[in-house]
């Protein structure tokens, strides 16, 4: 082989995987563009969580993190609908995201200084703060969970969940018998079978749990949160651009609960005089397309999707069976921490 | 089960008993005291779990309802509404619901093309055959997946419940079936290559377990692959679950060619025969009769390993009635997972019993059932 040949086919084949090696790279940073010209936002959810994400009798997803897919679309598109949503396993959630399987994962995601440092993700907001609690009977009459002094607790082994209890009863110089099992499902049936007061994990879980038990009724979830789970969306790593969108999906659907926009009232609050109501719903200023939207982008998502309390409401709060408190997830300004930034 | 011929010595023996229920049920149930005692306390076991099971799902079961508060009340049974209302969910997924004429189609064809090649002494079995392996999948995938002839495109993450199930099954089925006589045939060949690498794809198939398969086709493959180059994960599960299934069918068959004596292939090469009519027509005929039970069972297993593919995210039948018991918050009571399970555990019964009936009246007509005993 003369050295014209090799040396071109060395070319050739440097170039090749050089192509491979720059092709996530370069596309990573114009998401947007690539959601855009495929006419469909690819959101990864979670394969079946009450309230979170679900597909309904009718085979349509559901749930409050469907709920920031379709923000996301009907800021991008102005249509809510265009989505394929990619159920994903807790393992595979992450390869999909930086596969490019999916443009973000809006699945229950804890958000974590390790994930955010070096899976190759970055966490954009927190659409659920979720946290660990307990569940006793309502016979018992208790108010808080400090009150559990001496209490026997079931509680699954090998978690978080274990831990934090410990820590929680150390920290509070409280005695409690922990009752250990293997599965949630034996601690579940433990409790329900009377061997525990209490039962503890996360707060989301425990609402489904009580409404899964024989009498949900005599079950009450204690308001305490004894953990942190910020549960949020996430995109690729470097793609600050792309970021930018999902962040503002979720910061405009608490801004308009703010703001008292509601899904129903968008029109009419159109010709709202209030200068923070005009910028929102792109009255005023040009903040959609500092993004590489259209200005009307909150707008498309609070008439489409609503705002961040009716969301809340239809999927896991008093409009759902589930019935959570809004707890921590409540508006800033009613004691909780859901704090929209500024549009301005 | 079978009845007796009347000539056995104990009988003979014994004085005429008579006829009718009663004399069968003196001699057989009440012959003697420790008899009869065995009979009354497996009466009572067979009333205890089939009584409970009655109760359950009959007597106190619910009816009627829209959500999961009707099957909340105190010691209610299975809750049966939850089922209705859910059954085009379990039955086909989340296949838009105008377009499930399409499905119901996919399996009217099927059966069309099935159910005769089933009966022995139908005519024609050679055009049926080539029907149900050339034209048939072709007719189905142009119906599910649709894309073409006027018909709108239903993405397989549409796909769910017993549609995935049969899905997966029958092409797992269909592909393995001819691999796997490839395989089996490749191990025993004179040809060094393809004998090592028969050996190599079977050993190593058979060394993984099928979750690890799946696993490395969700998990690792598209880190592999260019970005935005995504194929199909309803693809994926069926290459990794045909693979998994050839590489133990080959070594069923294997069995099967072994059990043919050599005689056999000497005379056939006495006829001067090419390899593939010598195997065509004198080895693999033979070699499959014999190997029935056992490939029967593969298919059984299979059929019944298509429920991992949840864990890439798929939602089979069994997939979709665990999303469905596990997260839908509508439907929570304490009876809905035992009914969603029951429910889905009494469908795949129905699809494996019929498998292995229909397999054992294939062996009594083929006359292998006579040398067994």
């Amino acid at each position: 082989m003369d050295a014209g040949i090799r040396n071109r086919r060395i070319a050739i084949t440097t170039a090749a995987l050089l192509a491979v090696a720059a092709g996530p790279a370069m596309a990573q940073t114009k998401t947007l563009d690539t959601v855009k010209a495929r006419g469909t936002l690819n959101c990864g959810v979670n394969t079946g969580l009450a309230g979170f994400s679900m597909p309904d009798d009718k085979g349509q997803w559901t749930g409050l993190d469907v709920d920031l897919c379709r923000a996301v679309a009907a800021a991008v598109f102005k249509d809510a609908t265009k989505v394929k949503y990619v159920p994903l396993t807790a393992k595979e959630r992450f390869t999909a995201l930086q596969s490019g399987e999916v443009d973000m994962l809006s699945r229950n995601t804890t958000w974590t200084m390790s994930r955010d440092t070096s899976a190759g993700l970055s966490f954009v907001g927190v659409n659920y703060f979720d946290g660990q609690g307990f569940m006793v009977k309502k016979s018992l009459g208790l108010k808080s969970a400090k009150e559990l002094d001496g209490a026997t607790i079931c509680v699954q082994t090998g978690t978080t969940t274990e831990l934090n209890v410990t820590d929680f009863f150390r920290a509070n110089k409280l005695n409690y018998k922990p009752v250990v099992f293997e599965k949630l499902d034996e601690t579940v049936a433990a409790y329900n079978s009377g061997r525990c007061d209490a039962f503890t994990s996360d707060h989301s879980q425990l609402y489904s749990e009580r409404l899964k038990s024989p009498k949900p009724d005599d079950n009450v979830v204690l308001p305490d949160v004894i953990s942190k789970e910020p549960l949020g969306p996430a995109v690729r790593q470097g793609d600050s651009g792309w970021g930018n969108v999902v962040r503002w999906a979720h910061f405009a659907m608490v801004n308009a609960e703010e703001l008292g926009v509601t899904s129903k009232t968008v029109d009419e609050m159109q010709a709202s005089a209030n200068p923070e109501i005009r910028r929102l719903l792109g009255k005023e200023g040009d903040f959609g397309k500092g993004m590489g939207l259209d200005n009307d982008w909150a707008y498309q998502i609070v008439k489409q999707v609503g705002n961040y309390g009716e969301a809340f409401d239809r999927n896991v709060g008093a409009g759902s069976r589930l019935n959570i408190a809004r707890g921590q997830n409540a508006l800033w300004t009613k004691g909780g921490l859901q704090y929209g930034m500024p549009i301005r | 089960m079978t009845t007796h011929a009347p000539s056995t010595t104990t009988k003979t023996m014994r004085p005429p008993a008579g006829a009718g229920p009663i004399a069968w049920m003196r001699q057989n149930l009440f012959a003697t005291p420790v008899d009869a005692l065995l009979t009354f306390a497996g009466l009572y076991i067979v009333y205890r779990l089939l009584g409970g099971f009655i109760d359950w799902a009959l007597v106190s079961a619910t009816w009627t309802g829209d959500d999961g508060k009707a099957c909340s009340r105190d010691g209610a049974g299975a809750c049966w509404p939850f089922i209705w209302h859910k059954f085009g969910l379990f039955m086909s997924g989340r296949f838009p619901d105008a377009e499930r004429w399409r499905i119901y189609l996919t399996y009217g064809l099927a059966l069309a093309g099935l159910v005769p090649l089933m009966i022995p002494g139908v005519p024609g079995k050679l055009w049926l055959f080539i029907y149900m392996l050339g034209v048939f999948p072709l007719l189905a995938f142009v119906l599910l997946s649709g894309g073409m002839f006027g018909l709108s495109h239903v993405p397989t993450e549409l796909w769910g419940g017993l549609l995935v199930t049969l899905v997966v099954a029958c092409v797992g089925i269909a592909a393995s079936f001819p691999l796997g006589i490839l395989l089996a045939l490749g191990r025993r060949s004179e040809l060094p290559i393809v004998r090592w690498v028969s050996i190599g794809f079977i050993e190593i198939v058979r060394g993984v377990p099928l979750v690890t398969m799946l696993f490395f086709a969700s998990v690792m493959l598209p880190l592999f692959l260019p970005e935005n180059v995504t194929f199909d994960k309803l693809l994926r599960a069926l290459i990794g679950v045909a693979l998994f299934s050839a590489a133990y069918l080959a070594e069923v068959i294997r069995g099967g060619l072994q059990a043919i004596p050599r005689g056999q292939l000497e005379a056939a090469d006495a006829l001067g025969l090419s390899y593939w009519q010598k195997m065509g027509l004198i080895v693999l005929p033979q070699a499959l009769k014999l190997v029935i039970p056992g490939i029967v069972n593969s298919f059984i297993a299979l059929f019944k390993d298509t429920s991992l593919v949840l864990i890439i995210g798929l939602f089979d039948l069994l997939g979709i009635v665990q999303q469905s018991v596990q997260a839908d918050a509508k439907w929570f009571s304490p009876s809905t997972s035992t009914t969603g399970y029951f429910f889905a555990g009494f469908i795949f019964w129905i699809f494996c019993f019929g498998m292995s009936r229909y397999s054992s009246f294939i062996e009594r007509r083929l006359g292998i059932g006579d040398r067994k005993s």
